[in-house]
C-alpha cells in the first residue's frame, strides 16, 4: 500500500500502539530470561517451590501480554488502513 | 523393564483409539474437500484454509510432541529444575514470533510461497542459500520423526507389546512397523488434513490426562509438598562418578546461564522448524497467526504440568533400585502404576497419537522441501503443480521410512544427538529467514558464510560434549568463549553466525558485489490474502482474477 499513497497519509511508523504492543510482548521474555529473580525454594505455593509456580503462572500472564499486543495492533492496522483507505481506491 | 505381562485392558483402550484415529485419518481427505485437489498447497498445506481453532489444534499438536511429553519429564526426573527450561522457552516463544510470523504469512500467501526456502529464494534470488535453508530445515526434521518412534516405543515397552530384548527384532517391532505403515497410508492420501483432524482427538486426550494426573497422582502421593520432599532427597545424593550431587531442585547459580541460553535459543529456534511453518502457512489470514501466539500458552501450560510428573515418578519410586532404569520410560511407567488400566489405555493413547501427529506434519514439511527447493529447483523445474503434489506424497513415504530405518538399525541415542544437533542447526537458518523478513540489508553471500560459521562452530562444540550415555554430542551447551559461561551452544553459534554475517555484509557491499533480485515487495509484508487485496492491483497477472483486477478494489 505504501508505494501507491502520498506520505502524508500515513501513520508514522512510530505510534504509541505499537511501542505499547512491543512492550507487552517484550516484558515476558524480560521476565524469563531474568534466571537469578526466580530462582528460590520460598515462598512456597500448595507444596510448589517459587521456582515452579512463578513460572507457571507466567505461561497465562504471557497470553495476556500477547493479547494485549494483539488488540493495540489490530486497532493501529485498522487506523493505518482507514488512513490509507480514502486513496487506494 | 520386566514386565508381569501384557496389560491387556490398558491396550484395549489404546487400539480402539488408535482405530478411531486411522479412520479420521483417511476420512480427512473429504474434510473441507478443495476445488483443484492436484495442486500442493491443498496436499501439503492443506488448502491453506485453517482458522483460528484448527490452527491451534494443529500447531499444538504439531510443536508438543510425543518426544516432549516423554523427554521434558525424564529429563525432570533425571536432573530437576534444569529440566524445566521447557517452560520458560515456551513463554518466550509465541511473544518473539508474534513479531515475524505474521509477516511471513503475508509474503507466502502474495508469492505463493510452501517453504521457507521458497521465501529466502524469492526474497535474495540466491539458489545456494535457499538449498542451504532447505536442507537444513530436512536434516533437523529427519531424526524429530525418528524421535516421535521412540515415544510410541516407550508406550509399547511399558503395555508389555514388543520391546523386551529377548524377542527378535521382528516381533520386538511389529507393532511399530505396523503404526507407521498406517500413518504413511493416510498422510499419503489425505495430506495435512489428516493431522489437523486428529489433533482434535490429541490435544483432547493430552489435555484430559494430563488434568486427571496433576490432580488424582498428588492426591495418592500426598501433596506436592511430599513430591517435592522425595525429590529434594534424591537429588541431594551425590554421584559417586563426579562428586556432585545428581541434581537440584532449584538452578544453581552456575546453572543460570545454561537455564536462559537455552530457553532463548530454542525458542529463537521453534519457528525456524519448517513443521512449525507449514502449520503457520496453512492457517487463513494474518490474524489467525497472530490470534494464535496468543492462545498458544495454554499448551505451554500443560507442557508445566506435564514437566511436573517427573517429580512425580520419583516420589511413587518409579525405577527405584531398577539398574539402568531408562528415564524415557519414567511417565509411562508413573501411569501403568497410578492409574486404573482402562485409564492407562487413554494415557497411551494420548501419547501414541501424541507421536502420529507430528510425525505426519514434519514429513509432510519435509516433503514440501524436497519438492519445491531440491526437485522443482534442480531436477525438474518444468514441474506442474500436480507433478509437486506426487512427488511431495511419495517423498513423504520415504522420509517415514528413513526415519523407521533410522530408529530400527541405529541406535536410539544416535537419534537423540541427532535431534539435539538438529536444535542448533536449525536456529543457523533465523538470520537469512527472519531477517530477510525485515531487511533486504544482509548480503545473500554473507547469510552464506554466516550460516556455515553457525553450522560448524555447533557441530564442533557439540561433538566435543560427552555425557554417561554417549562419548559425543553428550549434550547442548558448553563455555561461550569470551563470557566464561556455560551456555547453549546453538545461540553461541546464533551469535557467531550473525557477526559474521555482518562484517561480510559490510565488505561486500563496499565491494558491490551483486545483490541478487528481490521478487517481493514492502507491501507485501503486511498484505491479506491476495485475491481481495488491493495491493497487487498494478501488476497485470495471469491468475485467473486477473480479470477483476483493474477494478480498483474497495478499501475495507
Amino acid at each position: 500500500m505504501s508505494s501507491e499513497n502520498p506520505p502524508g497519509a500515513q501513520l508514522p511508523v512510530v505510534t504509541p500502539a505499537r511501542v505499547l504492543a512491543g512492550l507487552s510482548l517484550l516484558l515476558p521474555v524480560v521476565a524469563m530470561l531474568w534466571v537469578s529473580s526466580y530462582t528460590k525454594a520460598t515462598p512456597e505455593l500448595g507444596g510448589l517451590p517459587f521456582f515452579y509456580w512463578y513460572q507457571l503462572a507466567w505461561v497465562p500472564a504471557s497470553a495476556i501480554f500477547t493479547v494485549a499486543a494483539y488488540l493495540l495492533l489490530r486497532r493501529d492496522e485498522l487506523a493505518r488502513k482507514a488512513a490509507a483507505g480514502g486513496d487506494a481506491a | 523393564m520386566n514386565h508381569s505381562g501384557v496389560n491387556w485392558t490398558a491396550l484395549t483402550v489404546f487400539l480402539l483409539f488408535f482405530v478411531l484415529v486411522t479412520v479420521m485419518g483417511f476420512l480427512a481427505s473429504r474434510w473441507r474437500r478443495a476445488d483443484n485437489a492436484q495442486h500442493l498447497d491443498e496436499w501439503g498445506l492443506g488448502g491453506r484454509s485453517f482458522g483460528t481453532w484448527v490452527t491451534w489444534f494443529l500447531l499444538g499438536g504439531d510443536l508438543y510432541t510425543a518426544y516432549t511429553f516423554v523427554a521434558v519429564p525424564a529429563l525432570i526426573y533425571g536432573a530437576g529444575a534444569a529440566g524445566f527450561f521447557a517452560v520458560p522457552y515456551t513463554i518466550i516463544a509465541y511473544p518473539l514470533v508474534f513479531l515475524f510470523l505474521p509477516r511471513l504469512w503475508s509474503v507466502s500467501r502474495v508469492h505463493g510461497y510452501v517453504t521457507p526456502a521458497d521465501f529466502v529464494k524469492g526474497r535474495y534470488g540466491s539458489k545456494s542459500l535457499s538449498l542451504v535453508v532447505a536442507l537444513t530445515g530436512i536434516l533437523a526434521t529427519m531424526p524429530y520423526i525418528a524421535l516421535q518412534l521412540v515415544g510410541i516405543q516407550a508406550v509399547l515397552d511399558v503395555l508389555g507389546v514388543g520391546g523386551s530384548a529377548d524377542s527378535n527384532w521382528f516381533v520386538k517391532d511389529l507393532p511399530l512397523f505396523l503404526a507407521f505403515a498406517v500413518l504413511a497410508a493416510y498422510t499419503y492420501s489425505s495430506g495435512l488434513r489428516a493431522p489437523a483432524l486428529i489433533a482434535f482427538v490429541k490435544d483432547t486426550l493430552v489435555y484430559l490426562v494430563i488434568i486427571v494426573a496433576v490432580i488424582y497422582i498428588p492426591m495418592r502421593l500426598g501433596g506436592y509438598g511430599a513430591i517435592f520432599d522425595s525429590a529434594a532427597q534424591k537429588f541431594s545424593a551425590v554421584n559417586p562418578a563426579t562428586g556432585k550431587p545428581v541434581g537440584s531442585l532449584i538452578t544453581g547459580p552456575k546453572a543460570q546461564w545454561t537455564y536462559a541460553t537455552l530457553a532463548f535459543g530454542s525458542a529463537l529456534a521453534l519457528f525456524m522448524y519448517p513443521h512449525s511453518v507449514t502449520g503457520v502457512l496453512a492457517s487463513k489470514s494474518r490474524n489467525t497467526v497472530r490470534r494464535n501466539m496468543a492462545i498458544m500458552p495454554a499448551y505451554s501450560l500443560m507442557l508445566g504440568l506435564l514437566a511436573l510428573l517427573g517429580f512425580m515418578a520419583i516420589a511413587a519410586g518409579v525405577g527405584k533400585g531398577v539398574k539402568g532404569f531408562n528415564p524415557q520410560l519414567s511417565v509411562p511407567q508413573l501411569f501403568e502404576n497410578m492409574f486404573p488400566d482402562w485409564f492407562t489405555g487413554v494415557a497411551f493413547a494420548a501419547i501414541g497419537i501424541g507421536a502420529l501427529v507430528p510425525a505426519a506434519i514434519m514429513s509432510i514439511a519435509a516433503a514440501n522441501l524436497f519438492t519445491r527447493n531440491i526437485y522443482k529447483e534442480y531436477l525438474k523445474p518444468t514441474a506442474t503443480p500436480a507433478d509437486e503434489t506426487k512427488v511431495a506424497k511419495l517423498a513423504s513415504l520415504l522420509v517415514k521410512v528413513g526415519a523407521l530405518a533410522f530408529v530400527l538399525l541405529m541406535d536410539k541415542q544416535f537419534a537423540i544427538n541427532l535431534q539435539l544437533l538438529g536444535g542448533i542447526w536449525i536456529l543457523q537458518t533465523f538470520v537469512s529467514i527472519v531477517g530477510g523478513l525485515f531487511t533486504r540489508w544482509f548480503h545473500r553471500w554473507a547469510l552464506l558464510a554466516g550460516w556455515a560459521v553457525g553450522m560448524g562452530y555447533g557441530t564442533w562444540k557439540a561433538y566435543g560434549v560427552s555425557s554417561a550415555a554417549t562419548k559425543h554430542f553428550g549434550g547442548s551447551s558448553a563455555e561461550i568463549p569470551g563470557v566464561g559461561e556455560i551456555g547453549y551452544i546453538g545461540l553461541t553459534a546464533f551469535v557467531l553466525n550473525v557477526l559474521v554475517t555482518v562484517v561480510l555484509t559490510l565488505a561486500l557491499r563496499a565491494l558491490k558485489a551483486p545483490e541478487g533480485a528481490d521478487e517481493t515487495s514492502r507491501a507485501d509484508y503486511t498484505a491479506e490474502a491476495p485475491p481481495a487485496s488491493p495491493v497487487k492491483v498494478p501488476a497485470p497477472s495471469d491468475s485467473p482474477d486477473s480479470p477483476e483486477a483493474p477494478e480498483p478494489a474497495v478499501a475495507h
